[in-house]
This record gives C-alpha cells, sequence and structure tokens, in this order.
C-alpha cells in the first residue's frame, strides 16, 4: 500500500516535472521575485493592479484559442474579431441603445464569425489558417466601414454603467477584467476536464480519424470550438471597450501573435492534442510580466517583439524536444 | 477442429448468426465485390483472405454499416439487416477493429475504451465524466482480456500488443456478437503477435463470431477456423482449415488454382 502511494507521488511528481506549463509558472515566479528586487517600481500595488488588469485580455482569449489550438487548428483572427465587436458595442450604444442590446450584438457577431470559421474549417474543408487569415482582413475592415473609420467615445445613456463594467473594481480592489477572466478560465477549466465536449476536443486533436470513426461528433464541435474562440475575442473585446473608453479602429492589431504565444507557452502544442486552461493563463502571464519588466528595465520597447517571439520559439522547441525523447524510447 | 467446438451450436451444426445471401456491391463501373454468400457462426473465426483489391475491404465495409450493397441480402439472427451508419452496425452488436486501431494517442487506455460512448455522471443540470467508473470497467476488461494495459497509462507509451487490447477492449463494452479485424497482426513484434492470436481465442471462447482480415498465413491458420478467399470480387473458397493449406490458399488467392476443389 505504501509503496502503491509512493509511486502515485512519484508519477505525480514527474508529470510535473516533465510539464512545460510547471515550469513556465516557475519563470513567472522567478521573473517576479527578480524584479521585486531589481526594480523599485515593479512590485507596488499600483503596477501590481496595470499588470494583472493588461494581463486578462490577452489571458481571456487565449482561452477560447487553446481550445482551438488543442483540435489542432489555429485562429488568426481575434485581433480583427476583438474590434470588430467593440465597434458593433459601440455603435450600437452610441446610437441610443443600452447597454444589454450592446453587448447581445457584439456577442451575436463574435458568435456569427465563428460559426462561418466552423462552417468553412469542418464543413468545407478550407484549412484553419486560410479561413482564418481571410477573416482577419474581413473583420478588421467591417469595424471601418461601422464606424467610418472613427473614434467612438460617447456610448448613449448607459456610458457609465459600461466603464465601471471594464474599469471598476468591484471586489475588494481586484480590477473587473480580472474577476472575468478567472469565472472563464474555471468554466473552460472545467469544460475541459470534466465534460464530454472536452473529451472530444482532445480527441479531434489527437487523432481526427479516430474519433471520426468512433462515433465523435467532429464536425459540430469543430464548430463549437471556432465559436468559443470567436466569442472569447467578443468577450475581450467588451471588457477591453469599458476599460479603455474609447474604439479607435486599430486597437488589437497584432494580438493574435501574444494569444497564440499565451497558449502555446502555457503548453498547448500547435500539433493538436495537448493544453490547458490553467496553461493559458500563465503563458498570458509570462508574456505581460516580459512587456512590463522591459519598460521597468529601461530597455527600449522596440525589443519587446523579440523577446515575445523568442518565448514562443523556446516554448515550440521544448515540444519538439519532448517528442524526440518519447519517439526514441 | 476440437478446439472450437464449445462456440458452436450443439447440434453439430451451428446456428449462422450472420448470413449474406448474393451480396454484391458496385462503385460506378467497378465490381468491387460480386455475387458473394458467406454464413458466420456464433464462436467461429473466419479468416478472410485475398490479394489487394480483392474486396476483402469493400465486403467487410458493408458488414460495418460503411456501405450499403448494391445487390443482395444481409440478415442477423435471422432478421434482414439494413444499415445507414456505421453507428448502426454497432447497435446491431457488430463491433470493428479498424487497421491503424482508431486510437488517441493523448488520451488515456480508459479514454481511449469509451471514446464515443464515455459514462457520465449526472451533476445538477450537468453531466461530468465519470473518471471512476470508466478506468473501473476499463481495467476489468484488460483483465478478462488478461492484459497488462493498465486503464490511466496514456496510449502513447503502449507496444503494439497493448495498443490492440486497448482497440479490442472497445468491442467488449457492448455485448459484440461479431468482431471484424482489419489486420490486427500487419505491423507488430511476433510476441506481439502471439498475444493477438489470444485475444481473438478469447472472444471466440465468449461465443463472439470474428472476422479476421489479414495477409499473414501463419496467423490465420493458427486461429482460423474456417477460410474465405476472395479474388477480383469473388468468392472462390470457403473451406475448413483442416481441409485447406498455405499452399493451397496461396494459389487461390494469386490465381495459380481457379476455384477451390470443395
Amino acid at each position: 500500500m505504501a509503496k502503491t502511494i509512493e509511486q502515485k507521488q512519484r508519477s505525480w511528481l514527474s508529470e510535473k516535472l516533465s510539464s512545460q506549463t510547471f515550469w513556465v509558472f516557475i519563470a513567472v515566479v522567478v521573473a517576479f521575485i527578480y524584479l521585486s528586487f531589481a526594480t523599485d517600481s515593479f512590485a507596488t500595488s499600483k503596477n501590481l493592479y496595470n499588470i494583472t488588469r493588461n494581463v486578462t485580455f490577452v489571458a481571456i482569449i487565449a482561452l477560447g484559442m487553446t481550445l482551438v489550438i488543442i483540435t489542432g487548428g489555429i485562429d488568426l483572427s481575434v485581433g480583427s474579431v476583438l474590434v470588430l465587436c467593440s465597434m458593433v458595442l459601440g455603435v450600437t450604444m452610441h446610437a441610443g441603445y443600452g447597454i444589454e442590446v450592446g453587448i447581445a450584438a457584439a456577442i451575436a457577431t463574435s458568435l456569427l464569425v465563428g460559426l462561418v470559421h466552423g462552417i468553412l474549417i469542418a464543413y468545407v474543408g478550407m484549412p484553419p489558417f486560410v479561413v482564418t487569415l481571410g477573416m482577419l482582413s474581413i473583420a478588421r475592415s467591417l469595424a471601418m466601414v461601422a464606424s467610418g473609420n472613427t473614434v467612438v467615445f460617447q456610448f448613449g445613456p448607459d456610458h457609465d454603467l459600461l466603464l465601471a463594467l471594464g474599469g471598476g473594481a468591484w471586489f475588494f480592489g481586484i480590477a473587473n477584467p480580472v474577476l472575468y477572466m478567472i469565472v472563464l478560465a474555471l468554466i473552460t477549466g472545467f469544460v475541459l476536464r470534466w465534460t464530454r465536449f472536452g473529451r472530444y476536443v482532445y480527441a479531434i486533436g489527437g487523432n481526427e480519424h479516430a474519433a471520426r470513426l468512433t462515433g465523435v461528433p467532429v464536425r459540430p464541435i469543430k464548430v463549437a470550438v471556432y465559436m468559443i474562440s470567436s466569442l472569447s475575442a467578443g468577450i475581450a473585446g467588451i471588457i477591453q471597450t469599458g476599460w479603455l473608453g474609447a474604439i479607435t479602429t486599430n486597437i488589437g492589431t497584432g494580438l493574435e501573435l501574444q494569444v497564440i504565444a499565451a497558449a502555446v507557452i502555457g503548453g498547448a502544442a500547435l500539433s493538436g492534442g495537448v493544453g490547458t486552461a490553467t496553461g493559458a493563463l500563465i503563458g498570458a502571464a509570462l508574456i505581460e510580466i516580459i512587456r512590463n519588466s522591459l519598460g521597468l528595465l529601461g530597455i527600449n520597447a522596440f525589443w519587446q517583439g523579440c523577446f515575445i517571439g523568442g518565448a514562443i520559439l523556446l516554448a515550440v522547441s521544448f515540444e519538439r524536444v519532448r517528442n524526440f525523447r518519447q519517439n526514441d524510447e | 477442429m476440437a478446439k472450437s467446438a464449445k462456440g458452436h451450436g450443439e447440434a453439430g451444426q451451428s446456428v449462422a448468426i450472420l448470413e449474406l445471401t448474393n451480396i454484391s456491391k458496385h462503385f460506378g463501373a467497378i465490381q468491387a465485390v460480386n455475387d458473394i454468400s458467406l454464413s458466420l457462426a456464433a464462436g467461429e473465426v473466419i479468416g478472410l483472405m485475398g490479394d489487394n483489391g480483392a474486396g476483402k475491404s469493400t465486403l467487410v465495409k458493408m458488414i460495418a454499416g460503411n456501405y450499403r450493397p448494391s445487390h443482395g441480402t444481409m440478415r442477423m439472427e435471422d432478421k434482414e439487416l439494413i444499415m445507414h451508419k456505421p453507428v448502426e452496425a454497432r447497435q446491431h452488436g457488430i463491433e470493428i477493429v479498424h487497421q491503424d486501431l482508431a486510437l488517441c494517442n493523448n488520451l488515456t487506455a480508459a479514454a481511449n475504451v469509451f471514446l464515443g460512448r464515455e459514462l457520465r455522471l449526472g451533476l445538477g443540470p450537468l453531466k461530468i465524466l465519470d473518471y471512476a467508473g470508466m478506468n473501473k470497467r476499463a481495467g476489468q476488461i484488460f483483465a478478462e482480456l488478461k492484459s497488462e494495459t493498465r486503464p490511466r497509462d496514456l496510449v502513447k507509451q503502449m507496444s503494439g500488443g497493448q495498443r490492440q487490447a486497448v482497440a479490442i477492449a472497445r468491442t467488449r463494452l457492448s455485448n459484440a456478437k461479431i468482431v471484424l479485424m482489419d489486420e490486427p497482426t500487419a505491423a507488430i513484434s511476433v510476441r506481439q503477435v502471439a498475444e493477438v492470436l489470444n485475444l481473438i481465442r478469447l472472444l471466440r471462447d465468449q461465443g463472439i463470431a470474428v472476422v479476421l482480415i489479414s495477409h499473414r498465413m501463419p496467423d490465420v491458420f493458427a486461429v482460423a477456423d474456417r477460410i474465405i478467399v476472395l479474388r477480383r470480387g469473388r468468392k472462390v473458397a470457403d473451406k475448413k482449415i483442416a481441409k485447406t493449406s498455405p499452399e493451397e490458399v496461396t494459389g487461390l488467392i494469386t490465381g495459380a488454382i481457379e476455384q477451390a476443389s470443395s
């Protein structure tokens, strides 16, 4: 009996030690401690408040992206879907409708975009890369059309409510976006671990052909996954609108890179079949700490792209090394 | 052969569980399967042999519900069998072990066994996966199959024989009456072949009819009770294993012998 417990603990430990998410978490903690001592401004409550709030937008979309990546797909359109949904929200509310109508319209837009992705990818059989690349262009263009390429900063009768929703801190001084992120991460984690839907998402990424042969409804699941990804971008857009208090048509440009980086650094495998909600959050946290610390350490902000890109390459190379090792056995 | 006697009907003459009558299948102008009749009894292992393109896969895919026959009838336990989807075959008690095994490497053995028919528990309005229940049941099946596969291990880490056991364990979830196996011994080591052949014998001893598609003559002669040879869509032999020889079967497959002497 004692032996089996020992075995269990050893396998638990070895599982943790071989998981990328664990090491990235260690990196986050180490960076955190280092920056607390190396700079005066890092561990201040104001900076930590900023970091936790900034991390949420990337993290929320990374949750949806993680599902897509687990199925072996990719969604490049999230940055543009974010601006489109923000714009739909802004234009609707600016026209005098209430916040409920605005949010409903924004969410419906995101689900519609995801549905189009899903149908083209799962039923028409187009590659996810191409479909979502096309939508990256289309969605931002539609956002410009909807707004006439102007800045929207007046949100009608529920203006203050929208700003409080995104910019407030209703619970123990934690920024509202952080709360939304935690709730959404818990839901995503639960779905992946405990529902049949989550199991099918992993199965499709592991071996799509096998999933189909064993009766998994592969196509509907894929459609749902792309809808969830777009929905997460839409939700992030709504929250970000409330936080920024204004929408320009260039927000979210290049965001897909950060989101995919967060998911991959957090352990999601681009080859499919692997990924977790926790990983998405930890990956997003590492990216935000890199971004934040570069500024605090006095490094030119132009270097940011190098560090984030380097982190992606490092994460993917870890994945390769692990696969080599398994194939050797 | 004495070893197979216990699976058969008591009165010597076995009861047909599956009966195909004059089955044909054509795809456009191509006649893949031509006027084949055969019967399959409970607890019987049939070796289905033939060269590439002889019609083995097409025939099996009709039994598995992937294709509908162009002509002819299929009867299972004296009822006409008409299927539109593979899921319906499963409901009738026909299970297939695919050549590539259809396993997800990133999932555990138990998750693979239950893939597509997960056990779930009610949690208020939600239904959650019953990990404990699935691991327990999968463990029982592996024990029945005398396999050392552990339910919680990832399939990625398994040997070819263990992977076969996982794929075969799926057929034990339902009360399968017929198990179709597509080239189960094609790509595994000698020791693992023996494991798989034992699994087939275990299925047979439980009264399950097994159709074994294989190119490997020794494997077919080791487990099959009867051998059926197809050539160019036609059945050219249907003989008890004791009444034929590897030489004759080879001749029938290649066409050196036109039709088996019965």
